[in-house]
C-alpha cells in the first residue's frame, strides 16, 4: 500500500519535472538496481576480509629469516601496488581464466573453474592485499624491538610474538592507513564493471540505458557511493575507538 | 604556560611519555639508490618476464607466432598507446594539480561559506570512485563547445581527461590542507606578530614551507592516476588496453595470448611507476630526516 | 596588502604609560585564565610577569598584541585600544615586536631573510637600508657571520637571538617576550639574557614573562607576580624578591629560591 503510494508519487515526479527515478517507482529497476548493491557490497565485504587476512599474513612473512620467502613477498607487494588494477584483473579473468581447465559442473557442462565474480574477489583482494602488506609492515616497524624481546623472554614462539604481542599492536597503529586503504578498495570495486560482474555501476549502466535517464542514474550512483564510503568510514571509527589504548596518541585523553 | 593554545599533538610527542610504541613512521626507510638492482627489483621484474613470455613459450608450436613474436611485432603501436596513457596522465594531473591548489585554499580560507562548501566538493569527489566519475564526464560534459559561433567538438578523450582530474583535484585539495594544517601553529603566531596579513602569511611563509611536505603524496597521486588512465578503455578511448585487445583480435584471438599481452601492459605500467614509488619513498625519508 | 597608514595619533604624550591594562578579562571555554588583570607600563620600562605555570601570563602578553582576543577591559597600546573590534591589527604589531618561546623562525629563510622579511614586505621598505639594518642588527645580537645560515643550522640560542633581531627589525616601541629561554639548554641561556639586558638598558620598553628569577632582579624596573588568573602582588624588584607580602608570592620564591 505504502509503496504503492510512493511508487506513484515519483511517477508523478516523472511526469511534472522530468526527474525519471525508474528505480523507485519500477519493480522491475528497483529489483535490479538492489542487486546490483548487494553486489557492491559482497564485494566490497569479501575483499575487505581477505585483503586484511592477505595484509597480516604477508606482513608476517617479511620477517621471515628465509630471503627467498621476503624476496617473494616484496615482489608481490611491489607488482600489485606498481601496475593497473584494471589490467590485473583482466590479466586474472580473460588471461589466467582462458588458460585454466575447465571443468563439469553438475549437469555435465563444462564450465570456467572460477566465474567472474570469483575472478573479480581474487584480483580486488590481491591488490588491496598488496597495500594492506606495506601498511602492516609499517605499523609493525613501530613496534619496539624491547617489545618483541620481552614477549620473547617470556617464553613465546616467533608466531605467538606475532600473533599475541606485535599484530595487535602495529595493529592500532596503522589503523588510519588500513581505513584509507579500504575506503580505496570499496571504490575500487567499480573496475568489476569491466568483467561484466553486475555490481552497482553495471546495474545502473543497463538502467539508464533502457530509460535514458542518465543525468539522474548518474547522481544517484555518486550519492549512493559517497553514503557507502561513509558507512564503511563509520565504522572503521567505531573499530579505532574500541581498540584506542589508553594514554596513546589521539584516541586517548580527549 | 597560561592559556591552553589549541595545539596538534605532534606524533612523536603523543607516543613519547610511553615507551610502548614509536611514532607511525610511513614505509620503508630504504635509501634511494635506484640503479642498483636488489633481490626485489629482480622478483618483481622476473615475476612479470616470466607471466609474459613463460606461458605463452609453451603453447608456441608450428606456424603459430610464440606471444613475445607477437608482441614484438606490435610493439610500435601498443606503444603509442602507452604513450597516450602517459599524455592523459600528465594532462589530468596538470588540470587536477591547479584545480585542487584552488579548491585547497578555499577549504582554509577565511570565508566561512566557501570553505564549507569547497569542503564538501573535496569530500563528495574524493569519495566517489574513479570509474564513475570518468563516465560522469563522459556522460555529462557536452561532445562540442559553441564558443562565439564556432562550434569545436571535444573528443572522448578530452572529455576522459577532464574525468580523471577530478578526483586529482579532490586529493589536490586535501594534501594542501593536509600539508598547511601539519605546520607548526608558532608559525602563524610569528607571522602575525610582525604585522604580515592573512595573504601574505599564506604566500611568503605557510605556502613555501609546505611545497616540501606536498611532494611525496603529489607523486603518489601521479603515480595512481596514471595507472587509472587504463579505466578510459572501458568508455572507449583509444589507449593501451584498448588496443591490447585489438591486438588480441588482429591474432585470431587465440586465449593463449591473453596473458601475456596483458602482463606486457602490466610490465609496461610497472617500468614506468615503480621507479617514482622509490622516488616517492626516498623524498619522504630525507624529508623525516631533516625534521 | 593595503597602504600603510600613517601612523595615528590617540592623544598619546609620552607622560603617560606606553601600555596600560585595565580589569582584563580572558576565558577559554569554561576556564578563565585571566580574571581581570590591570597594570600600567611607562615607555623605557622593563617590567617581568612571574607567576606559576597556567597562571595566565602567555596569555597576558598575547593580548597585548591582540594574538589572542580579550572577552572585556581595556588594553591600550600608546593611547590604541586593543580591544576595538575595528582596530587595526597590522598597524599595533608593527608597533609591538614579539619573541616567542619557540623561537618560531620561518625555516625556508636563512637568518639574514628572516629578519629582512617583515620590513620589506610588511613596511615596504627599501631592500638596501633594510638589508644594512639586517646586517647590523646581526651584529647586535653577536652573530655576524652567520647571515646565509638557515635556522635549522643554528643553535637554539642563536636562533632565538635572530628571532629577536627580526623582531627588532620592524623598529617597534615596545618589546614581548614569552618564556623566551624556555627551550634553551643551560649553556644558550646567558648568551640570550645578555642580548635582551643590553636591549632593556638602551631603553627599549620590555615586557617579559621569565622563570629567571635572577635575571628578572637585575634587569626588571618592576616585577608582577601572577597567579590563578590575577595579579597578587607587585613591586620594584628589591622590595618584592626581599620582602614578599603574599603569602602566595612567599610560597612561590621559597619553592623557587
Amino acid at each position: 500500500m505504502l509503496m504503492e503510494t510512493v511508487a506513484r508519487w515519483f511517477l508523478d515526479l516523472y511526469e511534472t519535472t522530468g526527474i525519471n527515478l525508474t528505480i523507485v517507482y519500477d519493480a522491475y529497476d528497483r529489483q535490479r538496481f538492489l542487486s546490483g548493491l548487494g553486489m557492491t557490497i559482497y564485494l566490497a565485504v569479501v575483499c575487505i576480509l581477505i585483503s586484511i587476512a592477505i595484509g597480516a599474513v604477508g606482513a608476517w612473512a617479511q620477517g621471515s629469516p628465509l630471503r627467498v620467502v621476503r624476496g617473494l613477498v616484496n615482489g608481490f607487494v611491489v607488482i600489485f601496488r606498481n601496475t593497473p588494477p584494471l589490467v590485473q584483473i583482466f590479466f586474472f579473468y580473460f588471461g589466467l581464466g582462458q588458460i585454466l581447465p575447465r571443468i563439469e559442473d553438475a549437469d555435465g557442462m563444462r564450465v570456467p573453474i572460477l566465474t567472474n565474480v570469483q575472478w573479480a574477489i581474487v584480483s580486488l583482494s590481491l591488490f588491496a592485499g598488496a597495500f594492506n602488506v606495506e601498511i602492516f609492515r609499517s605499523g609493525l616497524e613501530a613496534v619496539p624491538r624491547t617489545t618483541t624481546e620481552a614477549a620473547q623472554a617470556l617464553g613465546y614462539t616467533r608466531l605467538g610474538v606475532y600473533r599475541h604481542v606485535l599484530l595487535p599492536l602495529a595493529l592500532r597503529i596503522c589503523l588510519p592507513a588500513l581505513n584509507n586503504n579500504l575506503v580505496n578498495l570499496l571504490k575500487t570495486t567499480t573496475l568489476a564493471y569491466a568483467i561484466a560482474v553486475p555490481e552497482t555501476l553495471y546495474v545502473s549502466k543497463q538502467i539508464w540505458t533502457d530509460s535514458q535517464n542518465v543525468p539522474v542514474m548518474m547522481i544517484v550512483l555518486l550519492i549512493v557511493y559517497t553514503l557507502l564510503v561513509g558507512i564503511l568510514v563509520f565504522i572503521m571509527h567505531r573499530w579505532e575507538k574500541a581498540l584506542a589504548i589508553p594514554g596513546y596518541g589521539q584516541g586517548s585523553g580527549r | 604556560m597560561s592559556a591552553p593554545p589549541p595545539r596538534r599533538l605532534e606524533p612523536s610527542e603523543a607516543g613519547a611519555p610511553l615507551a610502548v610504541l614509536l611514532p607511525f613512521r610511513p614505509p620503508p626507510p630504504a635509501a634511494f639508490a635506484w640503479p642498483r638492482l636488489r633481490l626485489v627489483h629482480l622478483v618483481g621484474i622476473a615475476g612479470l618476464v616470466l607471466v609474459v613470455g613463460g606461458a605463452a613459450h609453451a603453447q608456441a608450436s608450428g606456424a603459430r607466432l610464440s606471444a613475445l613474436e607477437v608482441i614484438w611485432r606490435w610493439l610500435p603501436l601498443l606503444m603509442w598507446g602507452f604513450g597516450f596513457n602517459i599524455l592523459m596522465s600528465v594532462l589530468s594531473m596538470a588540470l587536477g594539480t591547479a584545480a585542487g591548489l584552488g579548491l585547497g585554499l578555499l577549504q582554509i580560507g577565511e570565508n566561512r561559506l566557501l570553505r564549507r562548501v569547497a569542503w564538501a566538493a573535496t569530500q563528495f569527489f574524493r569519495n566517489s570512485p574513479w570509474l564513475v566519475l570518468l563516465f560522469f564526464a563522459m556522460f555529462m560534459i557536452p561532445f562540442q563547445f559553441t564558443v562565439f559561433g564556432h562550434t569545436m567538438p571535444l573528443p572522448d578523450w578530452v572529455k576522459a581527461v577532464i574525468g580523471f582530474s577530478l578526483p586529482v583535484m579532490a586529493n589536490m585539495s586535501e594534501i594542501v590542507r593536509g600539508a598547511v594544517a601539519s605546520l607548526p601553529s608558532g608559525q602563524w603566531e610569528a607571522a602575525e606578530s610582525l604585522a604580515f596579513s592573512r595573504r601574505q602569511t599564506m604566500w611568503r611563509i605557510i605556502l613555501p614551507q609546505c611545497v616540501k611536505r606536498m611532494l611525496p603524496p603529489w607523486m603518489n597521486l601521479y603515480s595512481l592516476i596514471t595507472m587509472a588512465t587504463v579505466q578510459a578503455s572501458i568508455v572507449g578511448v583509444s589507449e593501451m588496453l584498448t588496443l591490447t585487445s585489438q591486438v588480441h583480435a588482429a591474432e585470431g584471438g587465440r586465449p593463449d595470448l591473453l596473458a601475456p599481452l596483458y602482463g606486457f601492459a602490466m610490465l609496461c605500467f610497472f617500468l614506468y611507476c615503480y621507479p617514482i614509488e622509490r622516488f616517492t619513498l626516498y623524498l619522504e625519508r630525507r624529508f623525516q630526516l631533516n625534521q | 596588502m593595503a597602504a600603510l597608514s600613517p601612523p595615528e595619533d590617540f592623544g598619546w604624550t609620552p607622560d603617560q604609560p606606553l601600555i596600560r591594562l585595565v580589569d582584563v578579562r580572558k576565558s577559554f571555554g569554561a576556564i578563565e585564565v585571566l580574571k581581570g588583570v590591570s597594570l600600567d607600563v611607562a615607555k623605557g620600562e622593563a617590567i617581568c610577569i612571574i607567576g606559576p605555570s597556567g597562571s595566565g601570563k602567555s596569555t597576558l602578553i598575547r593580548c597585548i598584541n591582540a594574538l589572542v582576543p580579550i572577552d572585556s577591559g581595556t588594553i591600550r597600546v600608546e593611547g590604541q585600544e586593543v580591544n576595538d573590534p575595528d582596530l587595526d591589527k597590522l598597524a599595533l604589531r608593527r608597533k609591538v615586536g614579539m619573541v616567542f618561546q619557540q623561537y618560531n623562525l620561518f625555516p625556508h629563510r636563512t637568518a639574514l631573510d628572516n629578519i629582512m622579511m617583515a620590513p620589506l614586505h610588511v613596511l615596504k621598505q627599501d631592500r638596501r637600508e633594510v638589508e644594512a639594518r639586517a646586517r647590523a642588527l646581526m651584529a647586535k645580537v653577536r652573530l655576524a657571520g652567520k647571515e646565509k645560515a638557515y635556522p635549522g643550522e643554528l643553535s637554539g640560542g642563536q636562533q632565538q637571538r635572530v628571532a629577536i633581531a627580526r623582531a627588532l627589525a620592524m623598529r617597534p616601541d615596545v618589546m614581548l617576550f614569552d618564556e623566551v629561554t624556555a627551550a634553551l639548554d643551560p649553556e644558550t641561556v646567558k648568551e640570550v639574557l645578555l642580548t635582551i639586558r643590553e636591549l632593556a638598558e638602551e631603553g627599549m620598553t620590555c615586557i617579559l614573562v621569565t622563570h629567571e628569577m635572577g635575571f628578572a632582579r637585575e634587569v626588571a624596573d618592576h616585577i608582577y607576580f601572577t597567579d590563578a588568573g590575577v595579579i597578587v602582588e607587585h613591586g620594584p624588584p628589591a622590595s618584592f624578591f626581599d620582602d614578599p607580602r603574599d603569602p602566595r608570592t612567599q610560597a612561590f620564591l621559597g619553592q623557587i629560591l
